[in-house]
């Protein structure tokens, strides 16, 4: 405890206060000021006449491929489509949560697990999506593994119009509405992983997946 | 990490002479400024946005140790363990036992400049571990054992071809020079030890009181498969990294990679908070989290306590007409460009520090680029007058400057001065109206002329205005 006690008695020293601990008065204002979660001054964007066009036009900016389909039913024609379009095999391994979906008459084989390094399509689904920047949020949980987004090369993101929001404030709100504290994982996906390290060249595909694609559901 | 910085002068010399340095730099430059002011323009109330997240971090800080005694609270009860490390030793230290502790043969780590400043891939190196920096930029300079030369783009100083020869050293494959082939190499190199590492080591860009959450943002996806596949995850980050809530986090988001590289988010973004939970596939057992002090604390109350505010972006040094032609090397410490000149000094010592605070040409160009407002001109000035008052500099300029400050604070004695300086001066300077030598001071006309001043001080010209 030596180190706690000196580092945050020389923070209370230079600030004229005694002791090395904040006294409970202290952190009831910390805590004070932390509920009244100020927030700040947004873009013009961030509040648009139509969220679903704001959402796409920072996709294409991240380099996110988006489809749209009228219901789930709909998501395994697309993911075939895309996949061929692609030249990929037709093999994705996804969240158990699209399992039910029929994806033998797409010709897919869908395997419900979480995904290791050697598969090359993950297909998850999304927690909500943010209009603002293109982001897919993604809790994790049991049935709702990071590592389906991150290891394949490919990362399919189911996103139902519906839970589309402006900003990634509005995010955490409805996350503290339906969840409560954030999971483990909270984990935004804004387009393929890249890099800039050599010569600032920007190359698509870095350690993460070389391409994003978003399927909304409306 | 050794200190190097009281050599500036001398390696910014020999940076200049460094024609393939020169070249590699004149590539980068432009890149990160001209992204920057796009993103900004394109934002809208970036000013107001500046002021909000400095107002944010000023909280914070004024409040520090009751924010970091929250954040462990939280962190806690989610499962990770919080240590508290006062110097670079005990934040390695702590670490290294982690790892031993519990048989960890090999660590995947994500960019920390944190760190870096500790020096810990030494350390656990020492003690046996295999470490491997997964960010591209940092895993070509650990094949070249080379420290990083910019905060954000760790090998800006690096051409195509020099990582080639690396890769082609180390990868046992055919040389190749195209840069998304590289990339592909660096991703196949690194695979396996993504997968089978033991231990993930991050830094933290923030962490977060509120509900004890640490965060990194990448734009490779690195550092989310470190911080999630790993049994166990550490985090080293400095005490100063604390903000409120996640709304701050939210502000200070749209600041952060704009400020960097121009861009509106990154492409990855993890918020870890605490251990796997009951069920979860993914994640690790144990998470630790190194709350590093080492001088940071010494900036609280002082000239210098903006400098806690920063977020580190490197906007300051990607805008710095120094570091734009000397490069990161030549600052001889972890943290290059402006904001290396006031923490170097603040965290190694001033003694350490040489000409850091000099290295500036005070055009302000970083103050205005800072997206939380640091007044760094100023700070380094600060530096300036503790190095003067504390006889830090060589006998000759502070001799100079005494005598000046003796002249200017004489209102006759100085314009009987400058006027006599002023015809002397025009004097030399001839029909050219050039100086080129200046006795005393051959420094400033080794390189280039001096204008010679008209012969007449302004105070004359003024008074014989009329007004």
């Amino acid at each position: 405890m030596g180190a706690r006690e000196n580092i945050l008695r020389r923070i209370r020293a230079a600030q004229g206060r005694a002791g090395a601990e904040p006294t409970e008065g202290e952190i009831a204002a910390v805590r004070a000021d932390i509920a009244r979660r100020v927030a700040g001054p947004l873009p013009p964007f961030a509040r648009p006449a139509d969220r679903l066009a704001q959402f796409l036009k920072e996709c294409d900016r991240l380099s996110t491929t988006h489809g749209q389909v009228a219901s789930e039913r709909g998501v395994p024609a697309e993911v075939s489509r895309y996949l061929a379009s692609q030249g990929l095999p037709p093999q994705v391994v996804g969240w158990p949560a699209y399992a039910g979906l029929d994806w033998a008459s797409a010709g897919i084989t869908y395997d419900a697990r979480p995904a290791t390094g050697s598969d090359h399509a993950g297909l998850t689904g999304c927690f909500c999506a943010i209009a603002e920047t293109g982001t897919a949020l993604l809790l994790s949980s049991p049935a709702e593994p990071k590592v389906t987004a991150l290891l394949p090369e490919t990362h399919v993101c189911i996103v139902r119009e519906a839970r589309l929001v402006d900003t990634m404030e509005d995010a955490f709100a409805l996350m503290r509405a339906e969840v409560g504290e954030p999971p483990r994982a909270t984990f935004f996906v804004s387009g393929p992983s890249r890099t800039a390290d050599i010569e600032q060249t920007i190359v698509i595909g870095a350690h993460g997946p070389y391409r994003v694609h978003v399927i909304v559901v409306s | 990490m050794q200190v190097q910085s009281m050599h500036f002068k001398r390696r910014a010399s020999e940076k200049l002479d460094d024609a393939l340095l020169q070249s590699n730099m004149k590539k980068a430059k432009g890149k990160f400024v001209d992204g920057r002011a796009k993103a900004v323009a394109e934002f809208g109330p970036w000013e107001e946005l500046r002021s909000h997240c400095a107002a944010l971090r000023d909280r914070v800080i004024a409040n520090l140790d009751a924010y970091l005694v929250e954040f462990e609270r939280n962190a806690t009860r989610r499962g990770a363990v919080v240590h508290w490390a006062e110097t670079a030793e005990e934040a390695c230290a702590i670490v290294a036992d982690i790892a031993t502790k519990n048989g960890v043969r090999t660590v995947t780590k994500s960019k920390s400049m944190v760190s870096e400043e500790i020096a810990l891939n030494d350390r656990l190196e020492a003690a046996g571990i295999r470490v491997v920096e997964t960010d591209l930029g940092e895993y070509i300079l650990q094949l070249a054992h080379e420290p990083p030369s910019h905060i954000v783009a760790p090998a800006v100083h690096k051409s195509k071809e020099q990582v080639a020869d690396l890769f082609q050293e180390a990868h046992d494959r055919p040389r190749n020079t195209d840069i998304p082939a590289l990339t592909r190499e660096a991703r196949e190199a690194l695979r396996d030890d993504f997968l089978n590492a033991d231990m993930g080591i991050s830094g933290a860009n923030f962490i977060i009181a509120e509900t004890g959450t640490t965060l990194t943002v990448t734009n490779e996806g690195n550092a989310d498969m470190v911080t999630t596949v790993p049994r166990i995850h550490c985090v080293v980050t400095g005490v100063e990294k604390v903000i409120g809530t996640l709304e701050d986090f939210a502000s200070l988001i749209r600041l952060l990679p704009r400020s960097a590289i121009g861009q509106t988010i990154t492409n990855y973004l993890t918020l870890t908070t605490g251990t796997k939970m009951p069920g979860d596939v993914d994640g690790p057992e144990q998470m630790h989290i190194v709350l590093v002090d080492a001088g940071r604390t010494k900036l609280v109350g002082s000239d210098l306590e903006p400098m806690l505010r920063c977020i580190r972006c490197g906007a300051c040094m990607n805008h710095c007409p120094v570091y734009q032609n000397v490069g990161g090397h030549a600052y001889g410490w972890v943290y290059p460009g402006p904001m290396g000149s006031v923490l170097t000094p603040a965290y190694v010592g001033l003694e350490n520090a040489g000409d850091l605070p000099n290295a500036a040409t005070f055009c302000g160009e970083c103050a205005v680029a800072c997206p939380v407002k640091i007044p760094l001109p100023d700070l380094m000035r600060k530096l300036r007058e503790q190095q003067f008052d504390r006889r830090l500099r060589p006998w000759g300029e502070r001799a100079a400057i005494s005598m000046w400050s003796f002249a200017v604070t004489r209102p006759g004695l100085y314009a009987f001065l400058s006027r006599w300086g002023a015809r002397v001066a025009s004097w030399i300077g001839g029909r050219e109206k050039l100086i080129h030598k200046l006795p005393g001071l051959d420094g400033w006309t080794k390189g280039r002329d001096m204008p010679a001043p008209a012969g007449r001080t302004f105070r004359d010209l003024y008074r014989e205005g009329g007004r």
